[in-house]
């Protein structure tokens, strides 16, 4: 197995680049597992990973139906960020952030994690007194935040329209300056990579068609070869937990609804930083490659399609001309669609199943990307030592039936809208 | 630069009485009408024209369509520059300037070229594996270079002067492609008497024919076919026009490109069509794809079809000793071509045999078959290697035509998640299925032959005709006789083993890349995709992704089948953003909302500020310099004359109907049952959850009429809820309810003089206390207007919201003002109406954000105790109910001179200032009436805490002030004054 | 575009109306006091890959509610009836 370096990488061209090994294996899937993750995307590999060096499970197995990362970490615009505002969600997203400072190392494989802050647009003072309340809680809580005037907002990013003349004028905004991106792909591969170092099988093309269960509690899963035996199973397939879930006769409070995310020809370094728009829905940012990769709000209705809609396409572009209007000449070079959980709060949920034996992960919403090393981490716990940790707390099933949501837009139990 | 190919004298589409001069890279070139830009750069002798994304390679001309690697240009300058563009799509206009990119500090002599020494260094994926260390922000270092080196061309830093259209058009049967197959389509359609859309990303129709000899059978059929076409009125041909992406509800999205016509004043540079189809042919075509082998990226190295187009469309010779490198029948055409226009050309075939070898030396063509392309020399190319049986020899060319097969276009089809699947014959892959209303036809399909293409494409047009319930007869289309070698039963693809060999151009990723990808277990062809970048360029690997599949399975030792292929996203190509958003900029970008008093405003030279949509008064200069200082002057003018404030924005809904009052009576908290007939009622509504919805005023106009108001933030969301409930959960209720927003300006006249006013400006209006108490209504008329008068206070004041039809707002504002005039009347803005509200305590949006609960806001009086009413039952969860919840207090600040600030954090005084506090504020103002800083805020316990002094901490600012908590009504808690 | 066949106005761009949720679970009667009744109503949802019954708003129409019959794997509308009908 290889490790990456400088050192790795020029020993290997000195040979032609014939002597690497696969980035992680390609196992036949035992008989059982201590524990059984389904899901190969970030939040599952991350368990994995997580499941291993934290806890020293290394009798794990990763099971994926198609090919690794190919759900929505493999399909989000790669933001990372920790401004929440909501008690028990600052926390999370911000020991995410931690982790995600060291993942590279931490991985041996470089995630391209590039903290080149996040800038929010507020174009009301009543918006900017909103994210002065944000900036003061992340302070309060050890996250670097700053309010930005406009004349900050114009030196950091000059081709806005920041004139007053604009539909709608920009009053200043919040930044965050560890806040950045990653390569999203290479998130999944690292993932892959480390927790395969530690022994744990990921199995792709393995798809979970159901579950065993013994007494009530579920006791393995069933694929295309055959069931696989699990003293505990993970679920980590937001886009599709509820379809997951019927097979458990879960009752879950999730709708499936399609995120599109946009793509630009690659151009020169242009946009530097994250921003978002804080009139509409639309932010962007400028992959490595030179891509603006850009995003904007759901499609709006159930869907399983993995693909979005023209009207959507628009309505970001129009958003986009808004705040850029450098960018009208600039040409759309690919627009795709991810399958999300959407919760009636637009927080995830970590937590214990009615059914013993089964733990759930799910209900990113459009924020598990950069969740996905707490996430692993905390579900990591959870199925390990069958407690809940702390952070994820606040992410716990019940939540729905006291009342005590992380709604952080007020937007209500309206999963299309939130 | 060596001149490797010429104009002919004679042939080709273009019109030679039609000069055209051009720059690239700033020198001068000329062209004729009818070029592209890449023809008449290869007309000029120009073969470097850019260089590649990751090794900085020299790059030519590759191919003549859309599917070009290589040649990718910046056009124009300032807000007009456009990056990346493939010159092989542009049209040659007089004074068209171009400009190669990524290179530093010239195309000739690019630094970066460096980076193909350090080629093994830079292999599939390598960023993954270094980068790291040595500290964990290293990473931000050397993205910063790496950044630099990426990218291709520049983008504008100034608005887009230019204009953009979207036009819906709805047809029965839309047809993609107006090749032979496209053409014989349409035809058999439009004879069944549906209308016919035929879209063709050229300028002109006819497809490959257009690439055909100028002159002969196929441009004599392609006459025809045009004139036939042309008789149709129900045929609509657009030109210049690329459907690039099918979206749901058989709705294609088609750009047409208007930029040839230049920035002419009000002309629309391109226009977005969404066309609505019952039917739609596919008639898509093929491209082709070349042959591998060792530095296949030469300038002089080209796609076979390629050069048969700048041949026989353009007059363009590429070269003059030529190397036409094939494993099909396909690429002979082209070899006859150019032996035709005298160029002395050598076939080298990969295959033992070809039935057109014969004639091919025939016509002067050297054959050589069973030859292996190994490698290009030369930049550009002079020379090519090949293996004939064990033995490697050289030849000499200027010019390096290579066909390795066709790849059908089936990217469109594959847009709603039709897989393709592998068509053996052919070497490609082909739609796997249709859904019911679509066809294919042609080389989409796999039929290459012309005749083959047509019949087909006629016979779509007939299935087509009959899906749109027509009814079609076959009809003979004649088909031209032509001498043509067709791309099928390729021999299994061969790839020399030394050297750089390309797969795909732009993204720089070769043979060795996919072998390594294959090697480290990147097997899926998305992985493959994904690790290596193959297929993510502006072309979207047109030319590669077979390629690349075919090198998957070749090192899986399995099948194409089992290799599996991509999944195509739209758009087709590249679409600027701008089209997309076509007219929707500056104020039409989510419509601006006026009320009818906008230009009243204007007229007293209010600052007007966006509120939602909606453009409001700020404040008033006239009352001070700027807005803190109006405000105060306007707030002062409330509490001690009056003031005038517009507040037409409200959401406004009638209800009406026999079930009214129940129906409002279950929307609300409040016990309804008792308003009677000319009174209202402050009310509010939860959600489903149990949080505050929104608050407004109801009005009992009648018996069964209702009117309210909600908060100009939810007004849509406010109605739709209201029909909502009333259609769907409650529908044995008899109301109706109407939206009266825009029918109906508002205007609150607030202060100790408003009765004052009101009774100067309505004599004839009984608004006495005894006839108007607080809450009542009364109506009269006002130029002939049903007026509306209701006594309402949201400041505290005696006050008054006066209703009257739009159309009077800004002549009931007049007639206000100056009946007011005695008393000192003036307007105020939005600023001080909001200051006003904070210090009477009022909760608004700030505080009724979609997370607080009827108790939180201090107004779980209001509620029915009976319950009922929507959202009761989830409001008594127990985290909803919870004593600890943060409620609404008010908040005074002790330090004189200093600035209490919306969005502090509350802490009591001694606590760790960490985490998140107890409360934070949410609203301050400067309050004249006790000469404080005041504040309300939801803090923990709520009222419980009155007294208590707290600390309210901006950490952004580095700032804290101490607080009182005190009730949040600040101004006469008795509410005697509503009375003065 | 998904297209919308309003009984009332014809038919429209998706773009018109204004979606509503899972029109799959009835809500409870405004009397009902169960919190059981009306969590479940509020929160859980089956979800389905496949067909699903969903609220549709005409906004931009003649403002009536419809209840529509869509598969969510593939965006196909299967039926539209007014909301207020009886199936």
């Amino acid at each position: 197995m290889n490790r990456y370096s400088a050192f790795s990488l020029l020993r290997n061209a000195l040979s032609g680049n014939r002597h690497w090994s696969e980035a992680w294996r390609k196992p036949e899937p035992k008989r059982s597992y201590d524990v059984v993750i389904i899901g190969g995307g970030g939040h599952g590999l991350a368990t994995a990973f997580y499941l291993a060096e934290n806890h020293g499970v290394r009798n794990v197995a990763v099971l994926e139906k198609g090919y690794v990362g190919g759900g929505n970490v493999g399909r989000n615009t790669t933001i990372v960020r920790s401004n929440y505002m909501l008690d028990g969600a600052t926390q999370f997203y911000e020991y995410s952030m931690q982790l995600w400072e060291e993942l590279s190392a931490a991985l041996g494989y470089n995630v391209m994690f590039s903290q080149r802050g996040q800038l929010v647009l507020a174009h009301s003072v009543d918006q900017l007194d909103y994210f002065s309340r944000k900036a003061n809680i992340m302070r309060l809580n050890g996250i670097d935040a700053d309010i930005l005037t406009i004349d900050e907002v114009r030196r950091m990013a000059p081709y806005l329209d920041l004139s007053p003349e604009a539909r709608f004028p920009v009053y200043g905004g919040i930044f965050q300056g560890r806040a950045g991106t990653a390569r999203h792909d290479a998130v999944a591969w690292g993932f892959a990579h480390a927790a395969d170092r530690h022994g744990v099988d990921i199995i792709e093309n393995c798809e979970v068609t159901g579950f065993a269960f013994e007494n009530g509690r579920a006791v393995g899963v069933e694929t295309r070869s055959g069931t696989i035996g699990a003293g505990r199973i993970g679920m980590a397939v937001a886009g599709h937990t509820t379809e997951l879930g019927r097979k458990a006769d879960l009752e879950l409070p999730i709708e499936s609804h399609v995120l599109q995310a946009f793509v630009t020809e690659p151009i020169k370094p242009l946009v530097h930083q994250v921003i978002a728009y804080g009139a509409d829905h639309f932010y962007i940012s400028q992959s490595d490659k030179g891509g603006l990769v850009f995003g904007g709000g759901l499609d709006g209705y159930n869907s399983y399609a993995q693909r979005g809609n023209l009207g959507v396409v628009r309505e970001v572009s129009e958003a986009a001309i808004a705040l850029m209007p450098n960018i009208s000449r600039l040409r759309l070079l690919r627009h795709w669609g991810g399958v999300v959980d959407m919760t009636p709060d637009a927080a995830p949920i970590i937590s214990k199943t009615p059914v013993k034996g089964l733990y759930l992960n799910g209900g990113w919403c459009y924020g598990g990307f950069k969740a996905t090393p707490a996430s692993g981490w905390c579900f990591a716990q959870l199925l390990a030592e069958d407690i809940v940790p702390a952070l994820a707390r606040p992410f716990y099933l019940d939540r729905f039936r006291t009342g005590a949501l992380l709604d952080e837009a007020g937007a209500g139990p309206y999963a299309w809208r939130q | 630069m060596q001149v490797s190919g010429s104009r002919l004298p004679s042939g080709g589409r273009i019109d030679r009485e039609k000069p055209i001069g051009f720059s690239f890279d700033g020198r001068s070139y000329s062209g004729y009408a009818g070029d592209t830009l890449a023809s008449a750069l290869l007309a000029n002798g120009v073969s470097l024209v850019g260089r590649s994304f990751k090794y900085h390679r020299p790059r030519g001309i590759f191919s003549a369509g859309i599917e070009e690697p290589n040649a990718l240009v910046t056009f124009g300058h300032d807000g007009r520059r456009d990056p990346n563009v493939p010159a092989t799509m542009v049209e040659l206009v007089e004074g068209l300037e171009a400009q190669s990119q990524n290179r530093w500090p010239s195309l000739g002599f690019d630094v970066l070229a460096v980076n193909q020494v350090f080629a093994p260094l830079l292999s599939a994926g390598f960023y993954y594996k270094t980068f790291m260390g040595p500290t964990r922000r290293a990473w931000l270092f050397y993205e910063h270079f790496i950044r630099r080196a990426a990218g291709l061309g520049k983008a504008s830093l100034q608005p887009d002067p230019d204009r953009y259209d979207t036009e819906y058009a709805f047809t029965d049967v839309a047809i993609i492609g107006s090749g032979p197959t496209g053409l014989a389509a349409a035809l058999s359609v439009a004879r069944s008497g549906a209308r016919v859309t035929l879209i063709e990303q050229d300028g002109a129709i006819g497809g490959q024919m257009l690439s055909q000899p100028s002159e002969g059978a196929a441009a004599d059929w392609l006459a025809a076919a045009g004139a036939d076409i042309a008789g149709f009125p129900q045929i609509t041909v657009r030109t210049r026009s690329t459907a690039f992406g099918l979206y749901d509800g058989n709705t294609i999205g088609i750009v047409e490109r208007r930029d040839h016509l230049g920035p002419e004043p009000g002309q629309t540079r391109q226009l977005l069509v969404l066309l609505k189809a019952q039917s739609i042919i596919f008639t898509t075509g093929a491209i082709e794809r070349p042959l591998l082998f060792a530095d296949n990226d030469r300038p002089g190295v080209m796609l076979a079809s390629a050069a048969s187009t700048y041949l026989n469309r353009f007059a363009v010779a590429c070269g003059r000793t030529i190397v036409v490198a094939t494993n099909n029948d396909s690429a002979y055409a082209t070899a006859r071509d150019f032996a035709a226009a005298g160029s002395k050309v050598t076939v080298l075939d990969a295959r033992p045999a070809s039935p057109l070898a014969d004639s091919a030396r025939k016509h002067g063509i050297t054959v050589l078959q069973d030859h292996q392309l190994l490698a290009a020399h030369g930049s550009p190319v002079s020379a090519v290697a090949f293996r004939s049986g064990s033995s490697e020899a050289r030849l000499s060319c200027d010019l390096l035509l290579t066909s390795a097969g066709w790849t059908p276009s089936v990217h469109l089809t594959s847009h709603l998640g039709i897989r393709p699947i592998y068509d053996a014959r052919i070497g490609g892959f082909v739609p796997g299925s249709f859904a019911a209303g679509h066809f294919g036809a042609g080389a989409l399909m796999g039929d290459y032959t012309t005749a083959e293409a047509i019949e087909r494409g006629a016979a779509a047009g007939l299935g087509a005709a009959c899906f749109c319930g027509r009814k079609a007869e076959p009809h003979a289309i004649p088909t031209p006789d032509l001498d043509e070698g067709i791309a099928r039963d390729l021999p299994a693809l061969a790839v020399p083993r030394r050297g750089k060999v390309f797969v795909d151009l732009q993204t720089d990723v070769t043979t060795s890349d996919i072998a390594l990808s294959d090697r480290e277990g990147f097997r899926s062809v998305e992985h493959l995709k994904r690790y290596t970048t193959l297929g993510m360029g502006t072309d979207q690997g047109k030319t590669s992704n077979v390629h690349a599949i075919a090198l998957m399975a070749l090192a899986r030792d399995q099948s194409i089948e089992q290799t599996g292929t991509t999944t195509f996203r739209p758009p087709y190509s590249p679409v600027a953003v701008g089209v997309l958003a076509g007219r929707s900029i500056h104020g039409h970008f989510k419509p601006i909302r006026r009320t009818p008093l906008h230009d009243w405003h204007l007229r007293r030279g209010a600052e007007m500020i966006e509120v939602g949509l909606w453009k409001r008064p700020l404040f008033y200069p006239e009352h001070g310099p700027d807005v803190g200082a109006a405000a105060i002057a306007e707030m002062k003018l409330v509490r001690s004359a009056v003031g005038l404030v517009d507040v037409s924005t409200l959401g406004k809904i009638e209800v009406a109907g026999p079930d009214a009052l129940t129906f409002l009576d279950r929307l609300y908290v409040n016990n309804l049952g008792k308003l009677q007939v000319g009174k209202g009622r402050y009310c509010v509504m939860l959600r489903d959850d149990g949080i505050v919805f929104d608050e407004g005023v109801v009005i009992r106009l009648a018996e069964e009429r209702f009117f309210l108001t909600t908060s100009t933030m939810k007004a849509a969301d406010v109605q739709s809820w209201m029909e909502f409930l009333a259609q769907t959960a409650w529908p044995d209720l008899r109301v109706h309810i109407t939206s009266v927003t825009d029918e109906w300006a508002m205007l609150a006249l607030a202060g100790p003089r408003s009765r004052d006013v009101l009774a100067a400006a309505f004599p004839d209006i009984a608004t006495d206390d005894e006839s108007l108490p607080k809450m009542a209504v009364v109506t009269g008329t006002f130029a002939g207007e049903v007026l509306r008068i209701q006594r309402v206070s949201y400041s505290g004041e005696r006050a008054y919201e006066i209703h009257v039809g739009s159309r009077r707002g800004a002549a009931l504002a007049d007639h206000l003002m100056a009946a007011g005039q005695p008393v000192g009347v003036e307007p105020y803005g939005v600023d001080a109406m909001g200051a006003l509200r904070i210090e009477k305590g009022f909760a608004a949006g700030s505080e009724i954000d979609g997370t607080t609960t009827l108790d939180d806001i201090g107004l779980g009086g209001l509620a029915k105790k009976s319950g009922g009413f929507a959202g009761a039952v989830l409001s008594r969860r127990p985290t909803l109910t919870n004593p600890d919840r943060r409620r609404l207090v008010g908040l005074q600040c002790l330090d004189a001179g200093r600035q209490l600030r919306t969005g502090s954090i509350l802490f009591s005084e001694g606590a760790p200032q960490r985490g998140h506090g107890i409360g934070h504020v949410t609203a301050v103002t400067f309050s004249p009436e006790t000469d404080k800083q005041i504040g309300l805020a939801l803090l923990s316990g709520g009222p419980e805490r009155i007294g208590e002094t707290m600390l309210a901490t901006f950490p952004v600012r580095n700032e804290m002030v101490r607080v009182r908590v005190v009730s949040p009504v600040f101004v006469d808690p008795d509410g005697a004054r509503i009375d003065a | 575009m998904l297209a919308i066949t309003c009984p009332n106005c014809g038919e429209r761009n998706s773009n018109e109306f204004r979606y509503g949720g899972d029109a799959s679970i009835v809500r409870p009667s405004h009397e009902d006091p169960s919190e059981e009744a009306w969590f479940r109503y509020v929160y859980i949802r089956d979800n389905p890959k496949g067909p699903h019954r969903e609220y549709w708003q005409h906004v931009g129409g003649c403002r009536g509610w419809l209840i529509i019959e869509r598969n969510t794997s593939n965006h196909v509308v299967l039926g539209v009836r007014r909301a207020g009908e009886c199936r």
